[in-house]
């Protein structure tokens, strides 16, 4: 399988897309189809609908799919993030009841880790799990859940053991969303938008065989799903853009996202727009500024940079080299290149800053970024824990010294 | 990103982002060597000296390792890489601060030959270099430092079939033991922005050659005077601007994988130094104050270095757009590199201080490197413009 060329698989997707590809058909008709042929997800093991291609490789599926303007499997959200943990720790069954309807789209998912008590400091959760026959009964408060309010599922981490150490009394679990015992409140932030929330449990309740892992284990589960975000999975689909775009499965597509995105509608916003930058430039005239012109120079090298040290990290996991450190640098340069962007975004925009909505540049684009950037440093664990993990797992620094040992039940919290 | 740059032309090569495994062996082979031969014992003894090289080691990174010929082509005796190779042994180089007149010889000299001379110049003048038997540089600036060619002063007047030079140069790098000149020089009598590159030995009559005394000891700088010093015209007497414009931009790009190469050295000394030094009962790589400023500094020196890797890769595939990613190259290493020696001083604490202790060798390096062809903010503007804003 490892020794397929490049040009074997550019054949072959191609050929399948033309036996296939159909943009009358529905858009779940259509991802079953890719679910099943592997072609969704090329780089997934081939019993779970993959086809255990390389990424250099799928690389080529992409482009070809691009060429005929086919739609690609459901990517919005946390779907792949859970995806992705499930596909490391779930039990196959979990695997067959979750994975399909995640690439079809048909399953929407969120992802319950912060708690008013816990946020960087995750595995200090004390929303609790008990088992009570064939079900683990959950209660306490999760918060800044994103899309909760559209989720099927969500991906919880609770407590199962309070006389264990923090991290060794954590369980992981899928919970059904839409229960009697699940309530999902939104959340207005700082830029009017409320795609995340606060949930209450009230004796909510999960199946046994929605355990994932093993009891008490949870840690270890909740730490592959938060590496897979740190490498930047949180985020939007990109929809397909070419080919002449006619056809029930493109209207299927808008409607799913206007609805399943609108959460995520801010998200190229609180990115920092940096592909706006130079247009605004010209635009404003502040491009003759030789002060605005330095700073959009610095900008532009920043936001190049970090391009280039994503691609890099991928080239040699692509070539199997031990991961570098710049595969761990990515989340903390996108946060310095959305903050360079406010910043210079502002230093271009000049009085006109202080407006906001309609009138305001850009239709209130501008505004949106200022009040949005300040997201990216705190969603998907905080600047200050990104350089803690840098240092002490890239740089191999020594640890703090810690206070929550022993008994989870004897340390300090909120 | 700017409309200049997605029009570029389809580039001959695509742009790696990960080495091969023979550049990486290549690599391996060179820090070998350089561990070995340029310890910073070594950089000591050499910057305390007016040569400010052993000959020995030249001769050494000549013979066996062929070094000086390295991205000069076969047909004129060198090894035949690009400008991805030369950037790797400009890393390796900066990172033990290597002091020997390789970016003066194999980088700027060998480049403006390349790109002015006839092709019996280049096969005149480039096997020697390539070999290591002749040290060259390249004379541009004069004492008012500026790095553009269109500031250029010195004048060049016909006398036959060769010409008389006139002027003042400076910042000239291992201008006082270079054998060969390459001098760019007005050509009034071709028009009024007519430029010309000249080729002189350093030891012709009319040619006065000074020792600056340079803060970095271990980058040697002179000043070269011209009284109708007699020279020859590279190339068939075409304008030399672009082709002084494209040896600039050459070197800017190795100088930005040398000093990527500095600033790991620092960056790995500091973390080290993070990790034995105990206040407080603790090592201080423990405080958060320090974790962080490593981490910072870990991803400025990483972002700094995919600019470095990527236009030694522009450059090599000849990319449209490498003018202009020299530039961004320069002006991120540029930065980077100060940065991280004054951060790295700043965890040292006192020691960092002492002249006993290493890391003002870098600081210093990375200082002059900040300015040399050209300060970031100057590399910020040419980077604007070659983009099209
Ligand atoms: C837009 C948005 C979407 C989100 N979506 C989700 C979601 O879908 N699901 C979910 O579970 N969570 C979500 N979050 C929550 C997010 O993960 C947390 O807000 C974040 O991890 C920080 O936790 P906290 O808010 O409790 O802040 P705290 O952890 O209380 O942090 C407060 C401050 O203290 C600093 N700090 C904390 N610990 C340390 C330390 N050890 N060293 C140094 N400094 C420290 C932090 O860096 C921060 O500056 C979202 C947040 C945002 C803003």
């Amino acid at each position: 399988m490892s020794q397929v060329s490049e040009a074997e698989v550019r054949a072959e997707v191609r050929e399948w897309l033309n036996a296939n590809w159909n943009p009358d058909l529905s858009l779940v008709e259509w991802r079953s189809k890719l679910a099943d042929s592997g072609w969704g997800m090329p780089q997934w093991p081939r019993e779970w609908y993959g086809r255990g291609l390389p990424m250099k490789l799928v690389r080529v599926v992409e482009e070809e799919f691009a060429n005929v303007g086919a739609v690609g499997i459901a990517r919005s959200g946390v779907r792949l993030l859970a995806a992705a943990t499930l596909l490391e720790h779930g039990t196959d069954q979990q695997k067959k009841k979750f994975l399909r309807r995640i690439l079809t789209g048909e399953d929407t998912w969120c992802q319950f880790f912060s708690e008013p008590g816990s946020g960087s400091d995750l595995a200090g959760a004390t929303t609790r799990a008990e088992l009570h026959g064939d079900f683990w009964i959950v209660n306490g408060q999760k918060v800044w859940t994103t899309s909760a309010h559209h989720a099927d599922y969500g991906l919880l981490l609770a407590r199962t053991d309070w006389d264990a150490p923090k991290h060794e009394g954590l369980s992981f679990f899928v919970i059904e969303v839409k229960q009697p015992g699940v309530d999902v409140q939104q959340l207005r932030q700082m830029n009017g938008h409320a795609s995340f929330n606060q949930v209450f449990f009230t004796d909510a309740k999960v199946p046994v065989e929605n355990l994932v892992g093993k009891v008490n284990e949870g840690w270890k589960v909740a730490v592959t799903t938060l590496a897979h975000e740190r490498r930047g999975a949180d985020g939007l689909a990109t929809p397909s853009r070419r080919g002449p775009r006619v056809g029930r499965i493109y209207e299927e597509e808008r409607l799913e996202n206007e609805r399943a995105n609108e959460p995520y509608k801010w998200y190229p916003q609180r990115a920092g727009r940096v592909d706006l930058i130079l247009e605004r430039a010209q635009e404003t005239g502040a491009i003759r500024d030789p002060i605005v012109r330095q700073e959009i120079a610095r900008l532009m090298i920043l936001a190049k940079s970090a391009e280039w040290t994503a691609r890099r990290a991928r080239a040699s996991q692509q070539q199997g080299r031990p991961q570098g450190p710049e595969g761990s640098l990515g989340k903390l340069a996108a946060s310095h290149v959305a903050r360079a962007c406010a910043r210079v975004h502002t230093m271009i925009t000049g009085t006109a800053a202080m407006l906001t909505g309609r009138e305001s540049p850009r239709n209130g684009i501008i505004a949106e970024i200022l009040v949005s950037v300040p997201a990216v440093s705190i969603a998907g664990g905080t600047d200050e824990i990104q350089r803690n993990i840098i240092a002490e797992r890239v740089l191999e620094l020594p640890k703090e010294p810690r206070f929550d040992t022993g008994p989870f039940r004897n340390v300090r919290r909120n | 990103m700017s409309e200049s740059a997605s029009a570029s032309v389809e580039p001959r090569r695509r742009i790696q982002f990960a080495f091969t495994d023979e550049q990486e062996e290549f690599r391996a082979t060179l820090r070998r060597f350089l561990t070995d031969r340029s310890p910073t014992t070594e950089v000591r003894r050499l910057m305390a000296t007016a040569e400010g090289y052993d000959p020995q080691v030249w001769q050494q990174m000549s013979e066996g390792l062929a070094l000086p010929g390295l991205a000069i082509p076969e047909e004129y005796g060198g090894g035949g890489f690009g400008m991805v190779e030369l950037g790797i042994a400009m890393e390796e180089m900066g990172r033990t601060l290597l002091c020997a007149p390789y970016l003066s010889t194999a980088v700027l000299a060998a480049n403006a030959i390349l790109n002015a001379g006839t092709e019996a110049q280049k096969k005149a003048l480039l096997p020697d270099i390539a070999a290591g038997a002749r040290r060259a540089t390249f004379a541009i600036t004069e004492p008012d430092g500026n790095w553009d060619p269109a500031g250029i002063q010195t004048r060049a007047a016909a006398d036959g079939s060769a010409y008389r030079l006139e002027g003042v140069k400076s910042y000239v790098l291992d201008g006082h033991t270079a054998d060969l000149l390459v001098v760019a020089a007005r050509l009034p009598d071709s028009g009024p922005d007519h430029l010309g590159l000249f080729t002189l030995a350093a030891n012709s009559s009319g040619v006065e050659r000074s020792l600056l005394e340079s803060m970095d000891p271990t980058r040697k700088i002179a000043r070269i005077e011209l009284h109708g010093a007699r020279a020859e015209l590279l190339g068939d007497g075409a304008d030399a601007t672009a082709a002084i414009r494209c040896t600039l931009d050459q070197a800017a790009v190795a100088l930005a994988n040398e000093m990527m190469g500095g600033a790991q050295a620092l960056l790995d000394s500091a973390v080290n130094y993070a990790k034995m030094r105990v206040q407080f009962g603790r090592p201080i790589g423990s405080f958060q104050a320090i974790k962080h400023k490593l981490a910072d500094m870990l991803l400025e020196v990483e972002l700094a270095k995919s600019a470095a890797y990527y236009a030694a890769q522009a450059a090599a595939a000849q990319d449209a757009e490498w003018p202009a990613l020299a530039s961004l190259a320069k002006a991120s290493a540029s930065e980077s590199y100060l940065h991280t020696a004054i951060e790295t001083i700043q965890i040292h604490g006192g020691i960092g201080f002492t002249w006993d202790n290493d890391t003002h060798l870098w600081f210093k390096r990375a200082k002059s490197s900040e300015v040399f062809l050209g300060q970031p903010s100057y590399h910020r503007e040419l980077l604007m413009q070659r983009w099209g804003v």
